[in-house]
């Protein structure tokens, strides 16, 4: 491998210019400076080589080493990656604790993993078979809950000769081939650089967050792309830690991406100790973070989107489904716009770079469902949900805009359902799914022949209600038609029990689909019952003050679990109640 | 090291001096800038491009001359030193002291920009901070270790406001309690408020005091809160201090770094503020937290001036996206001269629920937060109704909401200068609670307050 030696011409900010680096290829790896911090090749002009420093730039100075090994910014991917936290440059952090203190130090450099440590394997495949990219040699147990596959990287094969049997570690090869070639349990992946796989699948199911708001009425699929606007206190970072607690995905990575430090102290104090509802084991075993938070180097924020979606590539290509949780998209373009500015680069909309789309298309466009690679019949999934926040929560600005070109459902966040503390603050009215077509027969079939109904019936008095608001704005509600007032009643029931979802109350922070239908057939029996009441000539005074309506307000508080045979008993109670009213 | 002293400045822009011929320097150097009568000031190197350097110089350009104004790099970087000396002590906004008294002797030197905290060792919030106001201790509570910042806006109570909060906040320890107060771009009136109120009521000894006025130089402006930051890092994290940081006025601060920014001929962002605003106000506000194994911690409560009143406007936008929360104030409620003017619905302290409930303050301040809140919620819609269809066409219901709005309004947020517990204010709440319908007041707490 040649080695590139130049010296630092200029330091502005996050970027440094260096001389004498002839023959270095854009997107490269140097090591600036001293202390030797990590910096990457961004632009080559006239003999200068410009490069984002992904550490502290400050204390540099002009004559400085810049060495460059030609090789390109890459991630280690191996068993040891779960439970794990990095920072945007897949600097481990509780190692970075031990090596350097509370505040993080320059030039620090400590592996990923711990590549010396044995793991036990089991292998599959024995000496003699013919393997190819993407084939599976063994398996080792990485947490409780996730079987890691050892596989053939992209572009080898060959005859086995020698496979590990018991125990594999990254100081020998776990198979050697015939030709002389071997795999071995660690490699880099280049990040900017897509994993490769054998074909992408059109979506067919649904990725549960178990959120009504979504889950029902704005679904996303496996494989899909949803993004979160929202201005600050509309609730996006818990929209994101909701869905990385209760989606059901078997690997979740968060990127906490330019976001607060307190708030990934959250997610590390809470994930080890909350249970995943399915397998009863502890969160952080199915978990990657990644987090670059606001004031850690601005250009490592940039880098740590990408090492995140290489990571869950990785356990794509095992046939895992991958959620993949970006808070937020827009610190991540911020990144991109400072670094762009100090390069001088014509700016676009906002003073952000007119490749802010392809930029971000680049990252998007590596979610969705695929056929691995590999002989065997093996599929994997990367469903990608990004918070956004556009300033002054305004989303016409650029990051949104470049968001909505690849996203297929949007969750808006709206600042006045929040300040009434109406969480999760999704507008309905504002927000959309694309994929909800595609997952039709899949509601029709897995949840029930009347979902469909049901989902069109709440949109259509969620609508109808809209329009009654304005009408009160005009003449109040008083001189409203009693059927109307009831539909509001009705509106009001379903928003207080059904949109409105509390992430702090155990029986609630997960629902089924079941519970989700079933919390329908509730709202929907109590509209319909109290209709056919005021039909009859009951007051609509009397219809209202039901004490029923608590009870059917008190559904949230009942667990996924054992819901439907308690919603039936409801329902026969409120068919009792309005029909022996008068 | 051999200092060498360059006489090579080429041109002299707003606070910056451009040098050449310079080698050997590091980014963020200091320099000693020497003028011609002998004076010295005190620069910082920018930026680096082969043997050009970017100084800003912190006490102005004005009598800086590009044929014997002479630069020196000291081959340090900007550091302050501490002591626990500087309790009760008045300091300029570089760290120098300004009350007439002697130079602290540091027990030691720290940098001002610190270093980002490991996110793996931060720890928790989980502390609750009472205020005695009302509104934020009731609906917004303060946690030890939290960024909670306060939108104004021109000609509101913030500095009263401010001042109240430090005199009367207090956690569990109190006697490990003390406050780093900075202020930028203040004006000498400002500055004359504050060091009366907080010498008044026996804050002073607890208190270490950095000022910025407006008249003073716009690069020690950005020097100003870290500086404050370093030394509480230092009473946090050495000493063991909980430690509440006030920043006054934020909006002076990015203006500062607008104004280098242009000077600089960066490209400008919205509102012609930098694009590394965040990154920059990040650098300062993240500062805040607490560290596992170690005792003390910092909280952090800056003051900003939106423009107009505008929240969307880059200073509040941007503050709001890296604080946890905001405490809001209102120029409708300060008119009907209600004092504090907190505006509650668009307040927000995310980390509440980390420092109340069962053993902290009481088992049912959540559920009284959220009822509170969408009650308050509930009248002012009812309150724009009215203003269209008058009060005859609303229900007994939107009635009693309209009256529990104003009450809430006048009673709970009104406090005026009175300090309350925590207990006076929840109590207070249920209190409030009571003047709805007994089914309405069901529905919106759903168990017991």
């Amino acid at each position: 491998m040649s080695e590139i030696r130049g010296k630092i011409y200029g330091v502005a900010g996050p970027t440094v210019i260096a001389k004498g680096m002839d023959g270095v290829k854009m997107n490269t790896v140097c090591l600036v400076g001293n202390s030797g911090l990590l910096a990457e090749v961004i632009r080559i002009r006239e003999g200068l080589a410009t490069l984002q420093v992904y550490e502290d730039t400050g204390g540099l100075t002009v004559g400085q080493e810049v060495v460059s090994h030609a090789k390109p910014l890459t991630v280690l991917l191996g068993p040891g990656l779960l439970s794990n936290i990095y920072d945007g440059t897949q600097r481990p952090l509780y190692k970075i604790k031990e090596a350097g203190g509370d505040f993080i130090g320059k030039g620090l450099k400590v592996s990923p993993m711990d590549t010396a440590k044995p793991w036990p394997f089991i292998p599959l495949k024995k000496q003699g078979d013919a393997v190819t990219e993407g084939d599976v040699l063994g398996t080792i147990q990485e947490t409780e809950c996730i079987s890691h596959k050892v596989m053939v990287p992209p572009g080898v094969s060959g005859t086995v000769k020698t496979i590990a049997s018991a125990e594999v570690s990254g100081r020998a090869p776990v198979c050697t081939f015939e030709d002389g070639s071997f795999v071995n349990l660690y490699q880099d992946w280049p990040v900017r650089k897509p994993r490769p796989f054998i074909a992408k699948l059109p979506p067919s199911m649904p990725f549960i967050t178990g959120q009504r708001m979504f889950d029902t009425l704005l679904p996303v699929v496996l494989g899909g792309t949803a993004i979160v606007p929202g201005g600050f206190g509309t609730g996006k970072t818990v929209v994101e830690q909701t869905i990385a607690k209760y989606g059901r995905a078997d690997i979740v990575i968060y990127i906490g991406c330019g976001e607060r430090g307190n708030e990934m102290t959250e997610i590390l104090t809470d994930f080890p100790a909350l249970k995943d509802p399915v397998t009863g084991l502890p969160l952080s075993h199915r978990t990657v973070i990644i987090v670059n938070t606001s004031n850690m180097p601005v250009a490592a924020r940039e880098a740590s989107l990408f090492t995140g979606v290489t990571i869950a590539e990785y356990y794509r290509d095992m046939g895992y489904n991958v959620a993949l949780l970006a808070d937020s998209i827009s610190r991540w373009a911020e990144a991109l716009r400072e670094i762009s500015s100090r390069l001088e680069e014509m700016p676009g909309e906002e003073g952000f770079p007119p490749h802010l789309a392809t930029h971000l298309g680049s990252f998007y466009e590596r979610s969705g469902k695929v056929r691995c690679l590999g002989p065997e019949d093996r599929y994997g999934s990367i469903t990608v949900i990004s918070a956004v926040s556009p300033p002054g929560g305004d989303f016409s600005e650029p990051v949104t805009q470049a968001s909505l070109r690849f996203a297929g459902a949007l969750w808006a966040l709206d600042p006045d359902l929040a300040y009434r503390r109406h969480f999760p603050a999704v507008n309905w009215q504002a927000s959309f799914s694309l994929y909800y077509n595609e997952l039709k027969d899949w509601f029709t079939k897995e949840v029930s022949p009347e979902m469909q109904g049901l989902r069109q019936r709440l949109l259509k008095l969620l609508q109808r209600e809209n329009e009654l608001k304005e009408i009160i704005q005009i003449i109040g509600v008083e001189a409203l038609q009693e059927s109307d007032r009831l539909m509001l009643e009705a509106a009001i029931i379903a928003r207080d029990t059904f949109l409105k979802q509390s992430v702090f109350n155990e029986a609630d922070a997960f629902n089924s689909y079941e519970k989700q239908f079933w919390m329908m057939k509730v709202i929907f029996a109590f509209a319909d019952n109290a209709e056919a009441a005021l039909k009859r000539g009951v007051y609509i005074e009397k219809i209202i003050d039901t004490p029923l309506r608590a009870d059917v307000m008190a559904m949230q508080d009942i667990p996924s679990i054992g819901f439907a045979q308690k919603a039936e008993a409801l329902i026969e109670a409120i068919e009792r109640e309005f029909g022996a009213a008068e | 090291m051999i200092t060498k002293e360059y006489r090579t400045i080429k041109a002299i822009e707003g606070p910056l001096v451009f040098a050449e011929r310079i080698t050997g320097c590091g980014l963020g150097e200091m320099c000693i800038i020497k003028l011609e009568d002998g004076q010295a000031r005190t620069g910082q190197i920018l930026q680096l491009q082969g043997d050009r350097a970017v100084i800003q110089v912190l006490e102005g350009t004005g009598g800086i001359d590009a044929l014997t104004t002479s630069v020196t790099p000291t081959g340090e970087t900007a550091r302050v030193g501490v002591s626990l000396d500087m309790f009760g002590r008045i300091f300029n906004g570089f760290g120098e002291p300004m009350d007439g008294l002697p130079s602290i002797i540091p027990e030691k030197y720290l940098e001002v920009n610190g270093l980002p905290m490991n996110p793996a060792s931060r720890d928790k919030p989980n502390f609750f901070v009472q205020t005695g106001i009302s509104a934020i201790d009731g609906l917004n509570t303060l946690v030890r270790g939290q960024k909670l910042p306060i939108f104004s806006g021109a000609g509101l109570p913030a500095k009263e406001l401010a001042v109240q909060i430090v005199r009367q906040a207090r956690v569990a320890e109190a006697a490990d309690f003390c406050v780093v107060f900075g202020a930028m771009g203040i004006t000498s009136r400002e500055a004359f408020f504050f060091r009366k109120e907080l010498s008044e009521g026996g804050a002073m000894e607890r208190t270490i005091t950095f000022i910025n006025q407006a008249i003073d130089p716009v690069i020690e402006r950005l020097f100003t809160p870290r500086i404050a930051l370093a030394t509480a890092e230092y009473l946090a994290f050495d000493k063991g201090y909980h430690v509440m940081v006030v920043l006054t006025d934020m909006t002076a601060y990015c203006d500062a770094l607008r104004e280098l920014g242009s000077a600089r001929e960066e490209i400008p962002g919205r509102r012609s503020y930098p694009g590394y605003m965040y990154t920059d106000l990040a650098s300062l506000y993240e500062r805040a937290g607490r560290l596992k194994g170690r005792k003390g911690s910092i909280t952090l409560m800056p003051i900003l001036t939106m423009p107009d009143d505008d929240i969307t406007h880059p200073i509040p936008d941007l503050s709001g996206y890296i604080t946890e929360g905001q405490i809001v104030l209102s120029r409708a409620l300060h008119r009907k001269g209600i004092y504090p003017p907190i505006e509650v619905l668009p307040c927000l302290s995310r980390l509440m629920n980390l420092g109340i409930g069962k053993g902290k303050t009481r088992e049912t301040h959540r559920r009284l937060a959220d009822a509170l809140y969408s009650a308050y919620a509930r009248g002012g819609d009812v309150r724009r109704l009215t203003t269209i269809v008058g009060e005859d066409g609303l229900t007994e219901v939107d009635k009693a909401y309209l009256v529990f709005a104003d009450a809430f309004e006048r009673r709970f947020v009104g406090q005026g200068d009175a300090d309350r517990t925590i207990d006076e204010t929840l109590d207070l709440g249920v209190e409030l609670l009571k003047m709805l319908p007994d089914r309405e007041r069901a529905a919106l707490t759903r168990g017991k307050i």
